[in-house]
């Protein structure tokens, strides 16, 4: 606690100011292009971030990543379209309610629950991510090989879509990890006699394909897919009329949202839904959900941004990405250095606090801009696909080109691209790849040293008791979904 | 009248081959197969320098639940299908196809001209006919990223036809 008050330093650091704005800006400006996001952004300015310094770096990963989740809500209100994933609970209501010639209403609501969902979610940062780090010094190679597990079967119980699929997707994720040497003996494993596979699949191609080239494969079906756009005059502030109708939904999705943040799955897409849903059940309206209700729209935007607050908890605290976005917020903090973990809040407090400080920020620049330029952003969505995602797809072959300079990473980008395609197509959720290759290594390296540790003997795991509670968490996981789908068939 | 019956059978039990959820399943574990055949030809560690498990034993393990879930998603689709997908239009072909062109020519003539040629066929493809703005998408906008790349960065492209005369 004695750090808090380094939470304010980004406050005097221009540099970091700087960052901080145009951070917010470029990820307004994806979040409102349907397709993009934070996730796609983030890993295409990865390559940038090397001419910053680390701290700098993780600022501008993280100020992307707030401003992107509330700027899918301007697309989703004005066009009917999520730009986000995590946005897509908010047409349900803010399209309705702009179409009744609301839109600023709609916008401003919006903008204000996002930025309260935001914070609230960057205070439980503030004090969850320190006590976890505290937890995880009782780690050893078998707790967080069972605290990986868990955190990939949560995938299985919380992630969008099927819940065998997802796990199909978690395990293709990890398989893509085991690609190359093997780190304890050298051996080869899938490189087919190509050297460049020896060092293994790296993330960019992986995270780039899957998102941006596979998104451009998206929109190469829909080209003739035509817009219906509601104009926007100003965003208004909401009334107190409406602040009455709401702040209990405010506060309930911030919570829902900074929880289910926390655990490893797609972060604010699944976060929003929930919030939604639980909106309309407390509602004394609910018939209104659909039409146009403002609560519909602040349950899920505020619980939307209080899941990246949330999804930063693990990723900072364990190592574990909490969302996509997430992951390569991760993949930067390696790429810059960093390891995150319980060392790093005890050896680099003014790092850690730093980015807490700037995500504050980031949630406060983002209610300005949002509130004084959505009106701007909406018109970035005039661009038409057919300029837009040439573009792209240029920035995003040179910038997965840039970080080894190879051109198989290229190739890789292309492959993975196509081989997302196919997944969305066919009901298969991309981010538990994203998430199962990061944790890959993680998975495979503490389960063969717990082995080494253990002689053998698999038993053993159980007999350490945070591996256990782990492992009983995640059979708990496994079993939720079929325990829904049980409840559901007793319903019908 | 049972020949009808065994007709319609047959075109049942036939169409269930056509069904996507059969057709992803079994592409699915048709490459895990053949990966979990490569993994038997992975270098084995001798005993004596062995610590935990072999290097091959983890992803085979990965393939086989791979194939078992696969099995397990396609006898669930049996009970609720998947639903069913528009045929893809021409236009995703030629994006496809796109990318065929690009790796060919980044490969065998040169990086940028890659980048420009299927910058141009895309926006051609998706609807784009006015030459300035095809010229701005293929050749200016992947210029103005090409510099970019090459200054702040100091990333140097791999030679090709275009490329060496920048680099001189």
């Amino acid at each position: 606690m004695e750090n808090l008050g380094l939470i304010f330093a980004p406050l005097f650091s221009y540099k970091l100011l700087i960052v901080l704005f145009f951070g917010t800006i470029f990820g307004l400006i994806l979040g409102v292009l349907p397709g993009l996001g934070p996730t796609t952004g983030g890993a295409l300015i990865l390559p940038f971030t090397m001419t910053l310094d680390p701290l700098s770096a993780i600022v501008l990963l993280t100020a992307i990543y707030c401003a992107g989740t509330y700027g899918g809500a301007i697309t989703a209100i004005l066009i009917n379209t999520p730009g986000t994933p995590a946005a897509a609970a908010t047409c349900l209501d803010g399209y309705p309610l702009a179409q009744k010639g609301e839109a600023g209403r709609a916008l401003g609501m919006a903008t204000v629950s996002s930025v309260i969902g935001g914070i609230a979610s960057v205070i439980v940062l503030i004090f969850f991510a320190p006590l976890l780090a505290n937890l995880a010094y009782e780690f050893g190679q078998p707790e967080y090989f069972a605290l990986a597990i868990f955190g990939l079967t949560m995938l299985a119980s919380i992630g969008e879509g099927s819940p065998i699929k997802n796990l199909i997707a978690g395990a293709f994720g990890i398989l893509i990890s085991t690609v190359g040497k093997d780190f304890m003996t050298s051996i080869d494993r899938f490189t087919f006699g190509i050297n460049e596979l020896t060092e293994g699949i790296g993330f960019i191609p992986v995270v780039v394909g899957l998102f941006a080239i596979s998104e451009m494969l998206t929109q190469s079906t829909l080209i003739n897919q035509i817009f219906n756009r509601v104009a926007l005059k100003a965003v208004k502030l909401p009334s107190i009329d409406d602040y009455k109708k709401t702040w209990k939904t405010i506060i309930r999705s911030s919570g829902i949202g900074s929880f289910i943040g926390v655990l490893p799955a797609e972060g604010g897409t699944v976060a929003s839904l929930i919030g939604y849903a639980e909106a309309k059940r407390w509602s004394k309206k609910p018939e209104d959900f659909g039409k146009g209700s403002i609560e519909g729209i602040a349950g899920a935007e505020a619980a939307n941004n209080a899941a990246t607050g949330g999804a930063m908890v693990p990723t900072l605290a364990l190592g574990i990405p909490g969302s996509a976005t997430t992951a390569v917020i991760l993949t930067g903090l390696i790429i810059h250095g960093v390891r995150p973990g319980p060392d790093l809040f005890r050896e680099q407090p003014e790092f850690l606090y730093g980015i807490f400080g700037s995500m504050l920020i980031a949630n406060i620049l983002f209610f300005v801009l949002g509130f004084f330029g959505a009106k701007i952003f909406a018109r970035i969505t005039l661009v038409p696909n057919k300029l837009l995602w040439p573009m792209i797809f240029a920035v995003s072959v040179c910038g997965t080109y840039s970080l080894n300079q190879s051109i198989i990473d290229v190739w890789l980008m292309l492959l993975f691209g196509v081989i997302g395609f196919f997944m969305r197509r066919y009901g298969f959720s991309v981010v538990p790849v994203i998430i199962g290759l990061i944790l890959g290594e993680l998975v495979e390296g503490t389960l063969r040293q717990s082995l080494v540790i253990f002689d053998g003997n698999w038993l053993m795991f159980l007999q350490r008791p945070i591996a256990l509670t782990f492992f009983v968490l995640s059979l708990i996981a496994l079993s939720f979904p079929l325990i829904k789908r049980k409840k559901k068939n007793d319903k019908v | 009248m049972n020949d009808v019956h065994n007709e319609k059978g047959t075109n049942k039990s036939l169409s269930l081959f056509f069904k996507s959820s059969f057709i992803v399943s079994a592409l699915i574990i048709l490459i895990s197969s053949i990966l979990l055949y490569f993994t038997f030809t992975f270098d084995i560690v001798p005993p004596i320098l062995n610590r935990g498990i072999q290097p091959a034993t983890f992803p085979k393990a990965l393939l086989i639940l791979i194939i078992a879930l696969t099995l397990l998603t396609y006898f669930i689709s049996l009970k609720n299908p998947w639903k069913n997908e528009k045929k893809l239009p021409n236009s995703f072909y030629i994006t496809l196809l796109s990318f065929v062109v690009f790796i060919t020519v980044s490969k065998f003539l040169d990086f940028f001209l890659g980048i420009a040629l299927i910058s141009i066929i895309v926006s051609y493809f998706w609807g784009e006919r006015r030459v300035a703005y095809l010229i701005i998408v293929s050749i200016i906008f992947p210029l103005i990223v090409f510099v970019f790349f090459e200054t702040i960065l100091g990333l140097r492209f791999p030679p090709g036809i275009i490329t060496n005369l920048y680099y001189g």
